[in-house]
C-alpha cells in the first residue's frame, strides 16, 4: 500500500516482506556469539565477589592454577590502570577508569558478583573447577543499597575520591545533581485550585534479554585480535575493549553475531576485554558464555529509584506548577539515567512553573546499564500517575486532561528550546478514538487506565554501502546489527530508491573493518539513522546510474530520470534503460557501481507513546490480571510495519512486567536474592493479552524517510497505565513498582481496615 | 576428571554416537559435542525454553537432561524441523507473522509449538498460551507467535480437510 509521508509516496516502505534473515532464524542457522567455536579453543569462566562491599587484600590462585587443563588467570593486575577520562560510548560517555574497574575489581568489589578473576581452561567444567579453588581474602564493608541510606549524612562512603560540583572537597555518594527551574514555583502552586504531592519508589529491574553475553576473542602474538561477540555496538566494543586491554583499537576488529535481545544491556563490555586479555595470555582462542545468574548479578540493570512528584491545576485542568526530586540508584559507578528522567518526568506538558532536581547516586548494587528509554519509565510513573489523580480530581476524561496541556511544535522541552514537528495530540487524540478506548469496561475489581510517554530519539552517526550488481538486483551494507528487523528495514530503503522489490536487496550487517563507523543499535536511532545513511547511499548510486546512462546517450546528467527502476531522459523517449540492462553494462561504463554514505544526525525527531490498560484486580490475593491493552505510538514514519508493530508490543510486554512484577530482591547484607529466572519473574505468554496496536504517523523533520524511533518510548507509560488502572479498580493509588500482590494486597487490607490507603507504607 | 560415556541416540531421524562425560548437559552435547548449535542457552535452568528439544515426543529443556540419559532415545531439534523440500508450516508462519525479533527464543517456541500441535492438532489461544508459557521471549510481548501457531493450525486443519 502507497503511503505518503513528508510529501512522499512510497512502493516498498510501508510493505509487509518477510525479513531477509527469517530462514536462518527459523532453522536454527543464525549464529550467535556463543554459537562460535575454532580449533584449540578455551573456556573462560569468571570469580565474583560474594560481598556487596568489600576491599580485597589479597587473591590466592596457585590451587586453581595447578588443575590440569587450566591455562590461565587474569586478575584487575593484569589490566592497565586507566586514567579518569570521559569517552563517548552507547548511549552516554563512560570513564575508563570507573569501567575497568567495573570490569575488573581492582581493590574494592562494589556489589554482589563484581568480577574478581578470570580462567582460561581447556573445557568450562575446568574452569567453574578452577574459579572455586581460587582464595580470596575479603575485609567485609557494609553495603548502602539505597538511595536514601547512600544520600545520608555520614553514609558509608563507596567511592573516597568521588565528588560533586556542590559539596566541595567533601567525600559523597552522590555524583550529580542536575536541576531544571521555569517560572516561579510558589506562585505556580499559589495559582493551583489542586494540589496532589506523592513519593514514588521504583524497583531496580534488567532488561532480561534471553542470551547471556558472550565473547569469543583471538589475540595474535603479533598485536592484532579479533573478537566475535554479541553486541549492540560492535565499535563501541572495539574502542572500549581495545583501551581496556592496552592496545591500539586499529589492531582490533569485532565481529557483531547475530544479537540475542539487549534493549541498553549490551551496549558495554563485560566478558569481551576478559576473554581478549585470556586470549593474549595463552596464546589460544577463548570464548566465555555469561551464567544467568551472573547476568542478572553482574550486567545493566537499569536504576530503581525515589521520586517525589508534586503538581498543582486549575479546576479547569490547566497544569500550572510541578515540583520534582528524583534519585536514581547508579549502581557502584555513577551514570544512572537520572538526568533522561528529569529532562522526561514532565516532557508532555507545558508546565509554566517548574522545579526539578535530580541526583545520580552510588549504591552497592550493580553498575546500571541503559534500558530502553533509560530512566523515563520510572519518572513517568510518578507524573503520569499524579497527572491521572489530577484528573480525577477535576472531573476530567484523562486523555482530554493531557490534550488541555499537550505540548506542540513550538513548546519548550525541559531544558529550554522549542519542540520541533511533535506527533502527542495526534497520539492522543488516535488514543480516544482507538477500539479499546471507546469500548466500556464493566464488571467489578476491573478498571482501565491510560499513561502516556515520551522520548528524545538519538541520532549519531552511521555508515552504508549499497551494492548494485550485474543482475540487476543489490546489496546494501550497513554497521548496525541486527535487533528484530534491522536488516529487513534497510534493504527496504534501499530498495524504495533504487525501485527495486525488498527481496531483490540483500542486506548484511558488517565487522568494523568492513564498514565505516557506525554506533550502536539503541537510542531508537538504527531505523533513522542508519535508514539515512542507506538512504543517502542509495541515491549515491542512483546518481552514478545517472552519470552513466548520461554518458551512453550523450546527455548531461541532470537530464536523466530515474524512476522506479528506470532511467529515461525528456529529450528523447526513445532512450530507455531498466537497472537490469545497465547492470548488464557495468563492466563497459565504468566498471563496478557502489553508492556510499555516512551521516551524522544531531536532531531526530522525539516520539510520544500511549498505553491503555484495562485491569482486574484479585482483592483476596492482590493479583492483577491484564484483561486488555494497547499501545499507540507516533513512529513518524513505519518502515516494516510489523516489525514497528512488534517493537510496539515488546515495549508494552516489558513495561507490564515492570510494573507488576519484576524487581531485584536484596537481603541486608546486600545480596542478591532472586538471580534467576523463575524468581525474576518476566512476563510469560500466559501473563499477557492481546497487545493492540495502533501506529500514528506525524513526520519528523529533515528527514529523507520522515522515521522517528521505534524502538523505546513504548516502554514509558505502561507502568503508569497500569497503576491509574489498579487506582481506578480498587480506588488504591499506588506509589511503588512494582505492584505485586504481596505489596498490592497489603494496601488492599489496609484500605479495608480504614487504614492510610498509601500503597508506600506496603514498603519496598 | 571424569571419563566419558559412549552414547547412542536418534538424532533428527539418524542414529548417532557420542562421547561425553557424566556432568555434561544434553544442551552442552548437542551444541559443543554435535555442533547442533540451534537449540540455544538463555538460562541452563530449565527457566527460558530456548534450548527446547522434543525427546521421545515430548518437549523437553536440554539443559535440564543429562547427555547420558540421551541412551536410546529419539530427540528432535531445531535442525531437523524442515526438510529440504522447504519449511515446517510453524517456521514459515513465525516468518509471515513477524513471530520473532532477535530470534534467540525462535528454535525454542518452534520446538514447543511442534510438539503441542503432534499432541492437539486444533489447540485453542488458552491452550497456545499454556503450552508456551514455559519458554520465555523479551522481544515480542508473545502477541505474534500466538498468532503465528493460530495460524498454522489453521493451515493444518485446511490440509487435513483437503
Amino acid at each position: 500500500m502507497a503511503a505518503s509521508t513528508n510529501g512522499k509516496t512510497f512502493k516498498v516502505i510501508g510493505t509487509r516482506p518477510i525479513r531477509h534473515d527469517g530462514f536462518d532464524k527459523v532453522t536454527g542457522r543464525a549464529k550467535y556469539g556463543a554459537d562460535y567455536a575454532f580449533p584449540g579453543m578455551l573456556f573462560g569462566k569468571m570469580l565474583r565477589s560474594p560481598y556487596a562491599h568489600a576491599r580485597i587484600k589479597s587473591i590466592k590462585f596457585d590451587k586453581a592454577l595447578a588443575l590440569p587443563g587450566v591455562k590461565a588467570i587474569i586478575t584487575a593486575a593484569d589490566f592497565p590502570v586507566l586514567p579518569d577520562k570521559m569517552e563517548m560510548a552507547g548511549e552516554a560517555p563512560v570513564n575508563l577508569a570507573h569501567l575497568s574497574d567495573n570490569l575488573m575489581a581492582r581493590d574494592k568489589a562494589l556489589y554482589d558478583g563484581h568480577a574478581v578473576a578470570a580462567v582460561a581452561a581447556t573445557s568450562a567444567h575446568i574452569a567453574e573447577e578452577a574459579v572455586r579453588l581460587i582464595e580470596v581474602d575479603y575485609e567485609v564493608l557494609p553495603p548502602v543499597m539505597t538511595v536514601e541510606d547512600a544520600m545520608k549524612p555520614g553514609a558509608t562512603i563507596l567511592n573516597p575520591k568521588l565528588r560533586n560540583k556542590e559539596e566541595g572537597d567533601k567525600q559523597t555518594n552522590v555524583a550529580t545533581h542536575i536541576q531544571f527551574r521555569r517560572g516561579e514555583l510558589e506562585d505556580g502552586f499559589k495559582a493551583a485550585d489542586l494540589v496532589v504531592e506523592r513519593e514514588f519508589k521504583t524497583a531496580m529491574v534488567h532488561q532480561g534479554y534471553l542470551e547471556p553475553h558472550n565473547a569469543v576473542a583471538i589475540y595474535n602474538s603479533d598485536g592484532n585480535g579479533t573478537i566475535w561477540c554479541s553486541t549492540q555496538g560492535s565499535f563501541a566494543v572495539r574502542a572500549l575493549s581495545a583501551a581496556l586491554v592496552g592496545m591500539p583499537e586499529g589492531k582490533l576488529k569485532v565481529v557483531p553475531a547475530e544479537i540475542g535481545g539487549g534493549f541498553g544491556g549490551k551496549l558495554t563490555v563485560y566478558l569481551e576485554p576478559m576473554a581478549l586479555m585470556l586470549s593474549k595470555k595463552t596464546g589460544q582462542p577463548v570464548k566465555m558464555i555469561m551464567s544467568r545468574a551472573d547476568v542478572l548479578r553482574a550486567t545493566g540493570p537499569t536504576s530503581g529509584s525515589t521520586i517525589r512528584c508534586k503538581m498543582g491545576c486549575t479546576r479547569d485542568g490547566k497544569i500550572v506548577a510541578a515540583k520534582l526530586w528524583l534519585a536514581y540508584e547508579a549502581g557502584g559507578y555513577p551514570g544512572s539515567p537520572v538526568g533522561a528522567g528529569a529532562m522526561t518526568i514532565i516532557a508532555p506538558y507545558n508546565i509554566p512553573n517548574m522545579l526539578i532536581d535530580a541526583y545520580d547516586v552510588l549504591v552497592n548494587r550493580p553498575k546500571t546499564a541503559a534500558y530502553r528509554a533509560p530512566g523515563a519509565t520510572n519518572a513517568a510513573m510518578a507524573s503520569e500517575t499524579v497527572i491521572d489523580e489530577l484528573a480525577d480530581k477535576c472531573g476530567i476524561d484523562p486523555i482530554d486532561f493531557r490534550l488541555l496541556n499537550a505540548v506542540v511544535e513550538g513548546s519548550a522541552q525541559t531544558a529550554g528550546p522549542p519542540y520541533k514537528r511533535i506527533g502527542y495530540v495526534e497520539t492522543l487524540e488516535a488514543m480516544k478514538n482507538s477500539p479499546h478506548y471507546k469500548s466500556k469496561l464493566e464488571g467489578p475489581n476491573r478498571g482501565r487506565g491510560v499513561g502516556t510517554g515520551f522520548w528524545f530519539n538519538i541520532g549519531m552517526s552511521s555508515s552504508a554501502v549499497v551494492n548494485l550488481h550485474g543482475d540487476g538486483t543489490a546489496s546494501v551494507v550497513i554497521g548496525s546489527v541486527d535487533v528484530g528487523g534491522t536488516r529487513a528495514a534497510q534493504a527496504m530503503v534501499a530498495a524504495e530508491v533504487l525501485g527495486l522489490a525488498a527481496l531483490d536487496v540483500r542486506p548484511s550487517v558488517a565487522d568494523t573493518d568492513s564498514i565505516g563507523y557506525t554506533d550502536m543499535t539503541g537510542g531508537s536511532r538504527t531505523a533513522v539513522t542508519t535508514g539515512a545513511a542507506v538512504f543517502a547511499a542509495a541515491e549515491d548510486a542512483v546518481r552514478q546510474l545517472k552519470e552513466r546512462a548520461a554518458k551512453l546517450w550523450e546527455k548531461k546528467p541532470e537530464e536523466i530520470a530515474y524512476n522506479d527502476g528506470v532511467l529515461t531522459t525528456a529529450s528523447d523517449p526513445s532512450k530507455k534503460l531498466t537497472l537490469k540492462q545497465i547492470a548488464a553494462q557495468f563492466a563497459r561504463t565504468g566498471g563496478p557501481l557502489t553508492g556510499r554514505a555516512s551521516v551524522n544526525l544531531r536532531s531526530v525527531g522525539p516520539s510520544f507513546a500511549a498505553t491503555c490498560v484495562d485491569v482486574e484486580v484479585d482483592p483476596d490475593t492482590g493479583k492483577v490480571k491484564i484483561l486488555r491493552a494497547t499501545c499507540v505510538q507516533d513512529v513518524g514514519k513505519a518502515l516494516h510495519p510489523s516489525y514497528v508493530e512488534g517493537q510496539m508490543q515488546g515495549g508494552t510486554a516489558q513495561g507490564i512486567g515492570w510494573a507488576l512484577n519484576e524487581e531485584y530482591v536484596y537481603d541486608d547484607k546486600g545480596n542478591l536474592r532472586n538471580f534467576g529466572l523463575l524468581d525474576y519473574r518476566m512476563p510469560t505468554c500466559l501473563d499477557l493479552p492481546e497487545l493492540e496496536t495502533v501506529i500514528v504517523e506525524v513526520p519528523a523533520p529533515n528527514h529523507p524517510i520522515g522515521s522517528r524511533g521505534v524502538g523505546e518510548v513504548n516502554i514509558v507509560s505502561p507502568p503508569a497505565a497500569v497503576a491509574n488502572a489498579i487506582a481506578h479498580a480498587t480506588g488504591i493509588r499506588m506509589e511503588v513498582l512494582p505492584m505485586s500482590p504481596p505489596r498490592l494486597l497489603k494496601a488492599i487490607l489496609n484500605k479495608r481496615n480504614g487504614r492510610e490507603s498509601h500503597a508506600a507504607a506496603a514498603g519496598r | 576428571m571424569s571419563k566419558k560415556t559412549v552414547v547412542e541416540a536418534t538424532i533428527n531421524g539418524e542414529t548417532m554416537e557420542f562421547l561425553c562425560e557424566p556432568r555434561d548437559c544434553l544442551l552442552e552435547v548437542l551444541r559443543d559435542e554435535l555442533e547442533l548449535t540451534g537449540s540455544k542457552e538463555g538460562c541452563l535452568t530449565g527457566d527460558c525454553g530456548a534450548c527446547t528439544v522434543i525427546v521421545d515426543g515430548r518437549p523437553t529443556c536440554s539443559c535440564l537432561m543429562l547427555g547420558v540419559e540421551a541412551q536410546g532415545k529419539k530427540i528432535d531439534t531445531i535442525e531437523g524441523m524442515a526438510s529440504p523440500a522447504g519449511l515446517h508450516v510453524l517456521q514459515q508462519k513465525f516468518l509471515e507473522h513477524a513471530a520473532l525479533q532477535c530470534g534467540i527464543c525462535t528454535p525454542g517456541f518452534l520446538m514447543s509449538s511442534k510438539a503441542l500441535l503432534e499432541r492437539n492438532p486444533s489447540p485453542t489461544e488458552a491452550e497456545i498460551r499454556y503450552a508456551l508459557a514455559g519458554n520465555l521471549c523479551r522481544c515480542t510481548g508473545y502477541d505474534k507467535i500466538v498468532r503465528a501457531v493460530m495460524d498454522a493450525v489453521k493451515t493444518l486443519a485446511g490440509a487435513r480437510a483437503a
